[in-house]
């Protein structure tokens, strides 16, 4: 009986090695959601490009692991960052470019390396129907009010670095700034402007309320997203499960549908 | 010209309430929420960066804003000035059915978040609206991400408290002595010019001060309904919340505007209420 018992113990203690050496390895690639041990409370903080591809991962990831709570706060990245800087109790940050990430990996708020997960591009968006018959970015300075995001903002960098290389300047009084690209898209979607430059994955999730005009490839900029655990994480396990669990093929094949591009 | 005497009653300044010394505990607890309100300011003083405030406050995007912000809230508070009284007068003198209704629906971006306020602007007056697209096409005109956008966002948010000041002090004026003006010989006009309008003159000012106290602070209308564009939107709150990320210094120093000028309006419209009770 106490050999069995023994026995016993040492295979429960494997197995909780090898799983627990799953759940930390950073840069595993191969599908670990059907581990289901994962549990816990988190928070994750992603740029609010991600909202709709994140909030479905979400769900993936706790239907695979029942004991997992996962809550998303979703902003424009520099918002987030500055957040997590402060001291917000934040595990996961997700961020849409990699200067970003820089704020947080510099000063050691980022346990170990962050991994980039998605790409993005960016595009120029319209009213339904493109009435101004925007055709390119060298439109833009004279179609009226454009949205774009504060300058901060990696999509208000992305727009710059964008406008800058094809010599195009619009006036600012002509430029509304969105605190993060859902807002700029508001502008757009919702509000009077006329034209705004939002990440292709926004303006998909806006469908019909927006028409796109494509910028070309050797014109655009791709936006790299990384994401990594925060030092600060009191779940250090769930956290990097869900890290992992961004980069498996369940969750690529969620960030692909809603537009995003694989990591380069 | 009546003395202010008759309005203040009898008492005048004979009947003084003499100084009490406050019980421990409503002290103790006194001091606590005296407390909540100041440690915040001293706080933003003790952040701030005192040394560099001129040259801070004197970059283009700080001198925009101050500009926007005087501008608008100048002229939010003229248009309830101008828009409010009429207004104020009916709710004090007219018997209307509803009138509680009226009232509520006249003082409800009081109680609204601003935010709201500003969908329901953009709801009315954007180029999707019927009226919005009426303006477009017939007068040029659109309303949105515009200074007057802005300058309607603000008075949106601040004319009731105008409207709720004046109704007051106009329901407060002893309505005989416009009668015996009337008996005197004065038409309608004559009476409100020269026995009203003076007796109501220090609540005009106090609720004009209110008005452009609350549409200078005011964000969430403004950022929604007329957008965040330098040079002609983006006034001081919205400059403070999109410089926090990028240019601390500036974003305090810019607050610190608001906080001393908000201060300074606040004490002196309790001297203004003090004379004129």
């Amino acid at each position: 009986m106490r050999f069995t018992s023994i026995t016993a113990a040492l295979l429960v203690a494997a197995a909780a090695t090898l799983l627990g050496g799953c759940g930390s390895d950073a840069t595993a690639g191969a599908d670990q959601s059907e581990t289901g041990s994962l549990a816990g409370s988190i928070t994750v903080s992603a740029a609010a490009s991600l909202t709709e591809a994140f909030t479905a991962i979400g769900e993936d990831f706790m239907a695979a692991n029942p004991g997992a709570q996962v809550q998303f706060t979703f902003d424009s990245s520099s918002t987030l960052a500055q957040q997590v800087i402060d001291g917000a109790p934040v595990d996961v940050f997700a961020s849409a470019d990699e200067a970003t990430m820089a704020k947080l990996t510099d000063p050691g708020l980022i346990s170990g390396e962050s991994t980039v997960f998605a790409t993005n591009q960016l595009v120029i968006v319209t009213k339904p129907g493109n009435p101004a018959g925007i055709t390119g970015l060298a439109d833009l300075p004279d179609v009226g009010i454009v949205s774009l995001c504060g300058e901060e903002v990696p999509c208000g960098r992305f727009a710059k670095q964008i406008l800058d290389g094809q010599g195009v300047s619009i006036a600012e009084t002509d430029v509304t700034r969105g605190q993060n690209v859902k807002a700029a898209l508001a502008a757009v979607a919702e509000g009077d402007a006329v034209a705004g430059i939002v990440y292709v994955s926004d303006a998909q999730a806006a469908a019909e309320s927006v028409t796109t005009v494509d910028i070309p490839a050797a014109q655009n900029a791709v936006a790299t997203y990384p994401i990594g655990v925060v030092a600060a994480t009191g779940e250090p396990d769930l956290a990097q499960g869900f890290v992992d669990y961004v980069s498996a093929a369940e969750a690529q094949q969620r960030l692909a549908e809603y537009g995003f591009g694989p990591p380069e | 010209m009546l003395p202010r005497a008759v309005g203040e009653g009898f008492t005048g300044r004979s009947l003084r309430r003499t100084p009490r010394r406050a019980p421990w505990a409503v002290a103790l607890i006194s001091t606590v929420t005296l407390a909540f309100f100041v440690l915040p300011l001293i706080g933003i003083a003790g952040r701030a960066d005192w040394p560099g405030l001129p040259r801070d406050l004197s970059q283009p995007v700080a001198l925009q804003a101050l500009r926007l912000s005087l501008v608008c809230s100048l002229a939010a508070a003229a248009v309830s000035l101008v828009l409010g009284t009429p207004l104020a007068w009916v709710l004090a003198r007219v018997d209307l059915p509803a009138k509680s209704l009226i009232r509520g629906v006249v003082l409800l971006p009081m109680v609204l978040p601003p935010v709201v306020g500003g969908v329901a602007l953009l709801s009315a007056f954007s180029l999707r609206s019927p009226l919005g697209s009426w303006l477009h096409s017939a007068l040029g005109i659109q309303l949105t991400f515009s200074t007057a956008g802005a300058v309607m966002a603000a008075t949106f948010v601040a004319m009731p408290f105008y409207v709720i000041t004046v109704e007051a002090a106009l329901r407060n004026l002893d309505v005989r002595l416009e009668g015996a003006a009337a008996t005197l010989g004065a038409g309608p006009f004559t009476v409100f010019r020269r026995v009203t309008l003076p007796l109501v003159a220090p609540s005009l000012a106090a609720g004009a001060v209110l008005a452009w106290a609350r549409a200078l602070g005011e964000f969430g209308a403004t950022i929604t309904f007329a957008g965040n564009i330098v040079g002609r939107t983006q006034t001081l709150p919205l400059s403070v919340y999109l410089l926090l990320e990028t240019d601390a210094d500036t974003a305090i120093a810019l607050s610190l505007v608001l906080l001393a000028v908000s201060l300074v309006v606040l004490v002196a419209l309790r001297s203004q209420w003090l004379t004129r009770a």
